[in-house]
């Protein structure tokens, strides 16, 4: 047999593996599918969707107090900043103002939740990385912030409690002075987070110059938040579009200068100290008052007037079976949720359902970019990319 | 706030929500008119925030295909719709802004718009091999098919969707 030349040449075939839907990197049910030239990754395709729930068409059957609850399973480690974001758009078509107290309860929790959402994506990177220890250290802070979850709502996870026109009810006795001692302890917490971290050598070594996102590519795929900052754009809606009364507090935003996944790391952990600052401002200047819109149309009367007025009792009975009418409208509400820009795009036909509500998570556009980000990293590096873009499946897959 | 789009931008109606604006384009200007949001000095709506349909039935239009638009620079949001009817194909965005890659494709799997040279027009969310478009308004909530784990033929089967109660919506008359 005469060997041709032609046919010793063998083309080489790129090597397609899965990633996931199993796997504990992938942060919950990513599938993705990588391509590799040898340990390089040459294109990453992600498939999602395995964990669709349709929520936005649940949301179009509920009225808008029952579609509430939806959110805060969405990203279900940052719970009230999207339910948050949904009372204000819907308070935006309403038009209406929220009481201050209320206010400085929403900033309260959206910043506990920011708390709780770094720790969550500063400890799983750093487990998916390789690093067991500050994982629990930050589970066991993030079980004092769960609590403060329960006394204010009875939940751990989902509260449910940041509603259109305020907050479901005040917050318990007691409950700032705990913060304040959570505040105290909770710096030290940090440091020694940061110990473990940002000096340590094979920390860096996975994190420096991985996924490196220039300014430039930051805006053309349509990044917000962490992602943003870490590439040195300093975009905040809390600072440029302020909500509630982050226009009052004092805080700065930090940025990233090399655009890396360390930028980021740094990012989120200084964040969690801003947020710690915000806390302590917000304790110090809170005053007593009403935490709901004074409009029976939206927000049902006191208990104790339900017992001696008949009409707060008639309001009570229909806020709660027919809904709250919303007048035609739309808008295109966002907030500085810890992940990112989550928006609520929101359409009312006025009626007691949203008529359509497009929810805008910031996940599902930084996920389009990891076959960016990941192209010619090796493949354990893409376990630090999605650990950096802090991918929550409730919010990618709705 | 129209002024700044009067001449420039090909818009049919200019809206504003309380204090959002929004402009709508038809389909024909629409690839101009983002070029132009994007590019233009005095707009430089860079980053494409959201992109969304709206399912609008019984109207002469159905759907609207929504994009926001943000300015980095001007710290400005901007709505431009597109109202299209079951046939009409949008221009794909995805040169324009790369990012829209994604949106689309749930568009296209939500609703089922088609949009014009889209490097990868696939379904995105729902299942592999589904059929139908969930969030048009006339697919039902509960949809048609039904999942189980057949234990004979040990693997998960689709069927008919069975529901002992249909599923009741309570539309109120509204008095007050």
């Amino acid at each position: 047999m005469l060997l041709k030349k032609k046919d010793l040449s063998h083309k080489l075939k790129n090597f397609t593996i899965n990633f996931g839907p199993q796997h504990p990197a992938a942060h919950g049910v990513l599938r993705l599918i990588l391509e590799l030239d040898g340990e390089v990754v040459t294109r990453a395709d992600p498939h999602i969707g395995l964990l669709h729930r349709g929520t936005e068409k649940l949301i179009e059957h509920k009225t808008y107090l029952q579609a509430l609850p939806y959110f805060d399973r969405l990203d279900y480690v940052s719970m009230m900043a999207q339910e948050h974001t949904y009372s204000l758009s819907v308070e935006n078509i309403l038009n209406i103002k929220v009481p201050r107290r209320a206010q400085l309860i929403r900033v309260i929790f959206c910043e506990i939740t920011r708390i709780l959402n770094h720790l969550l994506a500063v400890g799983c990177h750093a487990m998916d990385v390789g690093a067991m220890t500050p994982f629990l250290w930050a589970f066991e802070e993030r079980e004092k912030l769960m609590e403060f979850y329960e006394r204010v709502s009875g939940a751990r996870m989902h509260a449910a409690y940041i509603r259109p026109g305020g907050v479901s009810c005040d917050i318990p006795t007691g409950l700032l002075d705990d913060i304040f001692l959570f505040i105290k302890q909770f710096n030290l917490r940090i440091d020694e987070i940061e110990e473990m971290l940002t000096s340590n050598r094979i920390w860096k070594e996975r994190l420096v110059d991985i996924g490196v996102v220039s300014a430039k590519s930051a805006v053309e795929w349509g990044f917000s938040g962490v992602m943003l900052r870490g590439s040195g754009i300093p975009w905040d809606l809390r600072k440029t579009n302020p909500y509630e009364i982050y226009n009052e507090l004092d805080f700065y935003i930090p940025l990233g200068n090399n655009g890396d996944c360390f930028d980021r790391y740094l990012i989120r952990v200084e964040e969690m100290r801003q947020s710690l600052n915000l806390l302590s401002q917000c304790i110090n200047i809170i005053t007593s008052g009403p935490v709901k819109a004074c409009d029976f149309k939206i927000n049902p009367p006191a208990r104790n007037e339900i017992k001696n007025s008949m009409e707060a009792l008639i309001h009570h009975f229909k806020v709660y079976t027919e809904g709250v009418i919303v007048p035609h409208g739309e808008t295109y509400t966002a907030t500085e949720a810890p992940k990112g820009e989550f928006g609520v795009y929101l359409v009312s036909n006025g009626n007691e359902r949203p008529y359509r509500c497009k929810i805008k998570a910031p996940g599902y556009g930084h996920l389009q970019a990891l076959d960016f980000m990941s192209r010619g990293h090796m493949i354990a590096d893409v376990v630090t990319i999605i650990g950096t873009q802090d991918i929550v499946f409730g919010e990618v897959d709705r | 706030m129209y002024l700044v789009f009067k001449n420039i931008i090909p818009y049919i109606v200019y809206q504003k929500y309380n204090n959002e604006n929004s402009l709508v384009i038809s389909v024909e200007n629409l690839a101009f008119s983002l070029k132009c949001l994007k590019n233009h000095y005095n707009y430089k709506y860079t980053l494409l925030s959201c992109l969304s349909g709206v399912d609008l039935l019984g109207s002469t239009y159905r759907f609207s295909v929504v994009y926001d638009i943000l300015s980095l620079t001007y710290n400005s949001r901007l709505r431009v719709k597109v109202f299209i009817n079951e046939v009409t194909a949008v221009p794909s965005a995805c040169n324009i802004y790369v990012n829209a890659n994604w949106w689309e494709r749930e568009v296209w799997d939500m609703y089922g718009i088609y949009f014009e040279n889209h490097p990868d027009l696939r379904r995105i969310l729902t299942d592999y091999g589904f059929e139908g478009h969930p969030l048009r308004k006339d697919f039902p909530l509960y949809g048609y098919l039904e999942v189980r784990y057949d234990e004979s033929k040990k693997r998960v089967v689709l069927e008919p969707l069975e529901l002992s109660q249909a599923f009741r919506q309570f539309n109120f008359e509204t008095p007050w």
